[in-house]
């Protein structure tokens, strides 16, 4: 994986924060979106990157951003809907050639499918490994059993 | 018709209400729950709670039949999400969002839901009222490609006395309706004006100053 890329990353929150630190470390450049200003004080002393202060659904906080020369993007808030307003704005404005957006509820991520957005979905994710936990726990005790 | 509003506050009232006196169906979706009780009793309208951009809510105000659905809630990312939830999962054919931002009614056009600002809007109506007292009415239309203004006639207006096929008048300009003595005249060539008329002017945003002079004299 290359390291020099120009990363966009929308809500600096747990996600956000982790990610931009793990990315700035890795040697790319890195800008962080967040309304709440004290939330960069989750980033790590050593992040390297900048720090953008407003809110990610007005276009001149975008531009702010330079998000027309980024690599990557990816839309981490909370609000389902502002990471897939942000996330079709840097595909289908600023042509940004990879964009990612985390949305919580499952049945919104296949309509965005459709229209190209890569979507992570952690409630899918992490039900999923739930039930794989759970498969097994069954198993084993049947296999307790016999 | 059957229109679902998703928003509160003055506007969604207001726009409900209208819809509602013209015979349509009107469903509304709020996400506050006393706004819908206020909203229930105050209108003959369908009220559900909850997200609008949510598609259980969607399916339960029955977007599936809807003819067209308007979001004006205060944050447009739920405005355009709401519109594109609206069109591609439940068909609805017609879909407008308003933009807060107005940068971001060319950002929805783009993602295929037409947006509107109402900030540019007002903006231009008080701009060109401001600039112009005679100027009495004028509505954007086809997402503001198109203006139609009323304007008042005055005695030191150029046109005065003139027919309408001998007024040097700009491009991509008509005059569509002449209202004199409280009587619509819709004009011929062969039409003169007259001072105390009121005039109303179809015009492109490009040409619509250079037309107004034509009509005032004034410069704009």
């Amino acid at each position: 994986m290359k390291n020099d890329r120009y990363i966009v990353i929308v809500g600096c929150g747990r996600l956000g924060s982790h990610l931009a630190n793990h990315l700035s470390r890795a040697g790319n450049s890195v800008v962080v979106i967040d309304r709440d200003e004290p939330t960069f004080n989750d980033l790590s002393p050593d992040f390297s990157g900048f720090r953008v202060h407003g809110d990610a659904t007005q276009m001149a906080v975008l531009k702010d951003a330079k998000i027309n020369k980024a690599d990557v993007l990816i839309a981490t808030t909370h609000e389902d809907n502002v990471n897939l307003m942000v996330a079709q704005v840097a595909r289908g404005i600023f042509s940004v050639p990879h964009v990612l957006a985390r949305v919580f509820d499952p049945k919104r991520e296949e309509v965005y499918a459709q229209l190209g957005i890569d979507t992570i979905c952690p409630t899918s994710v992490a039900a999923e490994m739930f039930l794989r936990a759970v498969a097994n726990v069954t198993t084993e005790r049947e296999g307790a059993q016999s | 018709m059957k229109v679902l509003i998703v928003g509160g506050g003055k506007t969604l009232y207001f726009l409900s209400r209208n819809f509602a006196s013209r015979g349509y169906q009107v469903v509304i979706i709020n996400r506050n729950q006393e706004e819908c009780v206020q909203l229930a009793r105050q209108l003959s309208a369908t009220v559900i709670c909850g997200d609008g951009s949510d598609d259980g809510i969607l399916m339960e105000a029955g977007a599936m039949g809807a003819d067209a659905i308007l979001a004006i809630t205060p944050n447009d990312q739920d405005n355009l999400v709401i519109c594109q939830l609206a069109s591609l999962k439940f068909g609805v054919p017609r879909a407008v969002a308003l933009a807060n931002d107005p940068d971001n009614a060319e950002v929805f056009e783009k993602l295929g839901v037409s947006g509107f600002s109402t900030t540019r809007i007002v903006g231009s109506l008080i701009e060109q009222r401001a600039s112009l007292e005679q100027i009495t009415n004028l509505l954007p239309v086809g997402e503001g490609r198109v203006n139609v203004t009323e304007i008042v006639l005055n005695d030191d207006s150029p046109v005065i006395g003139k027919l309408l096929k001998d007024i040097d008048l700009p491009e991509n300009a008509l005059v569509a309706v002449v209202i004199r003595d409280n009587r619509p005249i819709v004009p011929r060539g062969a039409n003169d004006l007259l001072a105390g008329d009121r005039v109303v002017l179809i015009t492109l945003p490009e040409n619509h100053g250079p037309v107004l002079k034509a009509f005032t004299g004034e410069r704009i």
